[in-house]
């Protein structure tokens, strides 16, 4: 199995979490004493991670640096940072490994964001299931404090910032990033369409940032080491870092993998996942969580990197690997992921509220033997509708239904002409 | 009415917040601890405190999964029915769980011990299919694990000493 410079993952322990100790002597917190107690320009660090090409690590894959330099000079304090720690894209668990393997290294990357564009206070917004991580974060936030990397004055400068758990009640859409605010502020979490963006008018109207638990968990190594070495960690010429990649389905060892950006999901599946389970072929894959394309064996060996992905239709997004064998039905993994999408729709506008359970319906009836001809038809129809909502939910989630249309056509059309599923919509097997 | 004690909890975490609203999600799942839902009551004195009117309140409690307007067992089991749960076969933890409960999806045990309830991607594919009780979440399921644990919080629940 090929080995790979670990970054994140670096002092990765197998059955504890890292103390903040431990994440000191293998460098942490350097950057900020270097930047934060070195009174270094907060430009200077916004400068450095755009020339890092930093992208979003929770699904949109938006160049960090350039989020943060969104935030006008002149604009009002006081300014916040929010750490998305919700994580409920299906098939996503990259960032709840990370917080019970290194939870300093996201305090850290928080820490220096905010100094960047001169926060004062961040939420660090965590999901109900991953309670455990809020406990331990909350643990690690007092050492940090202890160690004067938290609160006034940090490290003797006129800087001050602190971190506070944000426990979420619970819901997908709280992951959308003017959704989390509003979940945060005690408002019903629907999204809010910019403009004003966050980062001009966010939490109480104030700037905020809001960024991915694995992209802030970045930044503490990139300033230590320089934009060119991030560059240099990628598997591509044009991609930067190394990346988080979880995998599930029907591999051998799903879990969650740090490799350089770019490695082809070939040696990702073979290589560092043992491979497919006994009695399975790779049929497809969804490349990065539930809002992206199936990827059939054509691309198996595709560069796992934003800007290939892109280049045939399809998303990096969460980097969360699902991955489907020979006997899935994708007609059934594609209804039982526009069920989850029907379900979580927050129900503010009518395209989705109204659209994804038309959709469900219409998959259902296929699944079931019940459909017909115009379902398709008005499949694909229902998909270039739902652009029309208000938020990216509705277009995330037809996002497989488009992909089942257009590379599984046939098996759709069995479904129809057989009046019933192939696979006897057998899930478990 | 809730207790004065959990009232000055409350009053000291809603003073902390940059603004008092910023903690309806804590107050709830506080009262919660105690009560195990939100009754009518309590969103009346919750809503009191953050101060907001019970239907804002109102608002939040209908809209999170983990907020419970309607009493639940002591252990509210949720299901995860997402992608590789279902791949990984979710119907048979269901129906196990199910049987083993004597409750339908949505129902509560006529012991109050366990409501079964669905829900979305927990995060934890790798450990398919999964469950989340109380936000304890429990991987890789079989009938024996599953036995395993249920049997354990219903002991649990026996050594409880009341207030």
């Amino acid at each position: 199995m090929p080995q790979y410079p670990q970054v994140l993952f670096k002092n990765r322990k197998p059955t504890r979490v890292v103390t903040l100790d431990e994440y000191r002597k293998s460098g942490g917190y350097r950057a900020l004493e270097k930047f934060v107690g070195g009174r270094v320009s907060p430009k200077e660090i916004i400068g450095l991670v755009t020339e890092s090409s930093l992208l979003g690590r929770g699904g949109a894959g938006f160049p960090a640096g350039k989020k943060w330099s969104s935030v006008p000079d002149s604009a009002a304090f006081p300014r916040y940072l929010a750490a998305n720690g919700d994580e409920m894209e299906p098939g996503t668990f990259k960032d709840r490994v990370l917080l019970h393997v290194d939870p300093h290294c996201v305090i850290e990357g928080m820490i220096l964001c905010g100094y960047s564009f001169s926060a004062s206070k961040a939420f660090f917004f965590v999901r109900p299931s991953y309670e455990s991580s809020a406990v331990i974060f909350e643990r690690e936030l007092e050492y940090a404090r202890q160690a004067g990397f938290l609160g006034n004055h940090i490290l003797g400068t006129d800087f001050s910032f602190d971190i506070v758990v944000h426990r979420s009640g619970g819901r997908y859409i709280c992951g959308e990033g003017t959704a989390l605010l509003n979940a945060i502020m005690g408002k019903r979490p629907n999204p809010i369409k910019p403009p004003p963006y966050p980062t001009e008018k966010g939490l109480w109207d104030k700037p905020t940032v809001v960024n991915n638990v694995e992209t802030l968990a970045c930044v503490p190594h990139i300033l230590q080491n320089g934009p060119e070495w991030f560059k240099g960690l990628s598997a591509t010429p044009h991609g930067a870092g190394t990346k988080l990649y979880c995998i599930s389905g029907k591999v051998n060892f799903p879990g969650a993998v740090e490799l350089p950006i770019g490695t082809r999901l070939s040696e990702i599946i073979e290589q560092h996942c043992g491979g497919m389970t006994q009695g399975s072929e790779f049929k497809a894959c969804l490349p990065g969580g539930a809002s992206t394309r199936f990827m059939t064996r054509e691309h198996y060996d595709i560069p796992m990197d934003f800007e290939d992905l892109k280049n045939i239709g399809n998303r990096l997004g969460t980097a969360a690997i699902m991955v489907f064998d020979h006997k899935t039905c994708m007609v059934g993994a594609t209804l039982n992921l526009i069920e989850f999408f029907a379900r979580e729709s927050c129900g503010w506008c009518t395209p989705c509220r109204e659209g994804l359970p038309y959709m469900r319906e219409l998959l259902r009836r296929i699944e079931s033997g019940e459909g017909e001809e115009e379902d398709i038809t008005n499949l694909r129809r229902l998909c270039k509708e739902v652009w029309n909502s208000y938020c990216a939910l509705a277009p995330g989630a037809a996002e497989p239904v488009i992909s089942l249309l257009d590379f599984f056509e046939d098996e759709v059309r069995q479904h129809i002409s057989q009046k019933g599923c192939p696979f006897h919509a057998k899930a478990d097997h | 009415m809730l207790p004065d004690e959990l009232k000055l909890k409350l009053q000291k975490m809603i003073c902390e917040a940059e603004s008092p609203r910023e903690k309806a999600i804590d107050v709830m799942f506080e009262i919660q601890e105690l009560q195990g839902w939100m009754s009518d009551e309590a969103m009346i004195e919750a809503a009191g405190l953050l101060g907001m009117t019970p239907l804002e309140l109102e608002e939040l409690a209908t809209f999170y999964d983990y907020i419970y307007r309607s009493p639940v067992g002591k252990y509210v089991i949720k299901v995860c029915d997402s992608t590789v749960c279902w791949l990984e076969g979710h119907q048979r933890v269901i129906d196990y769980i199910s049987a083993r409960a004597g409750i339908p999806m949505g129902g509560t045990s006529a012991d109050g011990l366990f409501t079964l309830l669905p829900v979305c991607c927990i995060g934890y594919c790798d450990r398919a299919p999964a469950m989340v009780i109380n936000k304890r979440v429990y991987g890789k399921l079989t009938p024996e694990k599953i036995d395993k644990i249920l049997d354990k919080l219903a002991i649990e629940a026996q050594f409880e000493e009341p207030e």
